[in-house]
């Protein structure tokens, strides 16, 4: 059922409704392989912030992200919504739609050879919103027309997805995860092959829907990136000798992004230096 | 020759100028609809009036409203034994069987188009054809031909679990991976095509060898009203039940993971689907033998019509698919009169050449 009681939210605005929910991932362990990829990870995402998940590659922040979304069953932990109306509810156990409505992946790289619009594209997001056999609603379109001008995309909506730019199908799949109306985002990389002003745009956007109160959880490796645009940063270190990925920093951004910290995990050595106008740390590396 | 105007800057210009084909219209699905039932209604009609003996369309409707009682209702009269023969027991149970079969094959080329996330898919590329193909062969040359239906359709069947499994197994966990389920399909289809062969030459004599080849190139010319029954059947129950699942295939637009953070169960939905269309698949082919690219043709064509949602791709590519397979089989009956084509031959004369074209355009586009 599509909850958009009246007054409750405007059908065109891609902000959640109520109060800003958390999110909690506790002891979330995956293997592959006989492998641990992940060994008892906690990840917290409090509500209307965004936090930063780090890590070197491999170190299983898509795992995790996937793990998160559902998409994958972890082999032990939870995965909770933290404060909020739902407070405490087990996202894993959550009817599958349910939990489309209330928490979108935006996937590193997701493509199609179809030849679909970015419109019919956006619209996608409205699927956990509606039955099987309906089609779109007036509701619908203007919602999805809402998330792309959001997404700084209404001008790409009759395009076809295939001939678009990597920044411009980024916006587009940004602008499919808000028509889902989420109140939890979960962003894969999302600046990969982007170039500068594109990536700003996009943490822009990140940033001022969080200020909506959409809970953002972003991997990103960029650190200086990372250090520039959230409020919490978590930093997963790949597993080594037989043990899994673990959590070995997690905090405000000045409390991690240290070099004590990051040496040891990327095994290299780290400068901080302030951007001289925001204010906010820039990370060196030699 | 579509140059993607590709400036990374956010500047608004409109591009729709530049946009291709806008296609997010549901507004076109209605008129378009309505022109492919007219469109395979009036196939129907006309291609059971073609050929030998001069029958007009209205004859055909004399005959048809006879038969179902109606004719005294409407004022029409019976029309003589011979012609009358000529339309109800041979010609009109050849063109619905083609009609059910070309509107199945489309569906099911969608579907698999859908689920492997590959335009080019065919729901013989799984193998189905070649399974379905072995099977026929075996019984054909056992002389078991009363079987052959069931043969075709367990073979069918029996190759699209092999190519599953074999997806799965080669993805480890990961899921079944459009491109390697097309791997695997081509492997168990080669498989069974050399299986075929063997067969064929190991243990065909006679007159088999021509039974066996008409079966393998596909032909609706000797359906009966009860091909009628089992190929429209099929494709009432299954291919409308597989018609309705629209939003669903929407979902799986950019893969697997997609589909799932939009609250789809994917393993459970691709595995009834594909179940879906092995079971459709089966039973057309069993009655027609295989007729390859009608599921792969008609779809795109529909596509450039009114876009890749399949709220609309579904049904149209399924009336399309009627249409076309009315009137391939209508040529391959009368090009060379007296002497009958395989329909499979005509498909292919058409399709092979519009398929090149398209992979033509996909070679351009990438
Ligand atoms: N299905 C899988 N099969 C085998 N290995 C996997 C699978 N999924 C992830 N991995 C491994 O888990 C580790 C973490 O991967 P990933 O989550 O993609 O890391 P990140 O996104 O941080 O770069 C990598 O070593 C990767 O090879
Ligand atoms: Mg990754």
């Amino acid at each position: 059922m599509p909850a958009t009681t009246a007054g409750d939210r405007p059908a065109t605005t891609a902000s959640p409704a109520g109060a800003p929910t958390g999110l909690a991932a506790e002891r979330v362990a995956w293997g592959v392989d006989g492998r641990l990829v992940l060994d008892g990870v906690d990840v917290t995402a409090p509500p209307g912030a965004v936090t930063g998940l780090l890590g070197p590659n491999g170190a299983g922040k898509s795992t995790l992200l996937r793990i998160v979304a559902g998409v994958q069953r972890p082999d032990g932990g939870r995965v909770l919504l933290a404060g909020g109306d739902d407070d405490g509810a087990d996202l894993l156990a959550m009817p599958r739609r349910r939990r489309a409505r209330t928490l979108a992946l935006v996937e590193q790289d997701a493509g199609t050879d179809l030849p679909v619009t970015v419109l019919d594209a956006v619209l996608l997001g409205r699927t956990p919103h509606r039955s099987w056999l309906a089609g779109d609603s007036a509701d619908d379109r203007e919602v999805a027309r809402g998330a792309l001008a959001r997404a700084g995309a209404a001008h790409l909506a009759d395009r076809e997805v295939t001939t678009l730019s990597g920044g411009e199908r980024q916006r587009v799949h940004l602008a499919r995860a808000l028509a889902q109306q989420p109140r939890v985002l979960l962003l894969d990389e999302p600046t990969n092959h982007l170039d500068v002003a594109a990536q700003l745009a996009t943490l822009r956007l990140v940033r001022s829907l969080a200020d909506d109160g959409v809970t953002v959880l972003a991997a990103l490796h960029d650190l200086t990136l990372a250090a520039g645009t959230c409020d919490h940063v978590v930093l997963l270190a790949p597993g080594r000798d037989g043990a899994g990925g673990r959590v070995v920093a997690a905090g405000p951004v000045e409390d991690v992004l240290v070099p004590a910290v990051i040496d040891p995990v990327y095994g290299v050595r780290t400068t901080v230096l302030r951007h001289p106008r925001t204010g906010r740390p820039v990370l060196a590396f030699d | 020759m579509t140059s993607a105007p590709t400036g990374t800057s956010a500047d608004a210009s409109t591009g729709t100028a530049a946009a291709p084909r806008a296609t997010s219209g549901a507004r076109r699905t209605g008129p378009w609809a309505a022109v492919g039932a007219v469109a395979l209604l009036a196939s129907v009609v006309l291609a059971v009036a073609v050929g030998p003996a001069d029958l007009a369309p209205g004859d055909v409707w004399r005959s048809v409203a006879t038969h179902l009682g109606l004719g005294d209702a409407l004022g029409l009269a019976p029309l003589d034994r011979l012609p009358d023969a000529m339309v109800w027991q041979l010609r009109l149970p050849r063109v619905l069987t083609a009609a059910a079969v070309g509107a199945g094959l489309a569906v099911c080329g969608v579907v698999m188009q859908s689920l492997t996330r590959n335009p080019l898919a065919d729901p013989y590329l799984l193998g189905l054809s070649s399974g379905a193909s072995l099977g026929a062969a075996a019984v054909l040359v056992l002389g078991a031909t009363v079987l052959l239906p069931v043969a075709a359709f367990v073979g069918a069947t029996a190759a699209l679990v092999a190519t599953l499994g074999l997806a799965a197994a080669s993805g480890r966990g990961r899921g079944i991976a459009p491109a390697r389920t097309v791997l695997a399909g081509l492997a168990v289809g080669q498989l069974a095509a050399a299986a075929t062969s063997f067969v064929i030459f190991w243990s065909a004599k006679g007159d088999q060898y021509r039974e066996i080849l008409s079966w393998l190139m596909g032909s609706v010319a000797g359906a009966t009203w009860t091909s009628v029954a089992v190929a429209g059947g099929a494709v009432l129950v299954l291919g409308t039940a597989l018609a309705c699942t629209g939003s669903l295939l929407d979902a799986f637009t950019f893969g697997d993971t997609a589909a799932a953070t939009l609250g789809v169960p994917v393993a459970r939905v691709r595995w009834v689907l594909l179940v879906g269309v092995a079971l459709l698949t089966g039973a057309l082919v069993a009655q027609s033998g295989s007729i390859g690219f009608v599921g792969l043709i008609l779809p795109h064509a529909v596509r450039l019509l009114v876009g890749a949602r399949h709220r609309a791709l579904l049904p149209l590519s399924a009336l399309a698919g009627g249409t076309f397979l009315v009137w391939a089989d209508t040529l391959a009956r009368t090009v060379f009169e007296p002497r009958e084509l395989p329909v499979g031959i005509v498909t292919a004369a058409i399709g092979a050449p519009v398929f090149a074209a398209l992979l033509w355009r996909g070679r351009a586009r990438a």
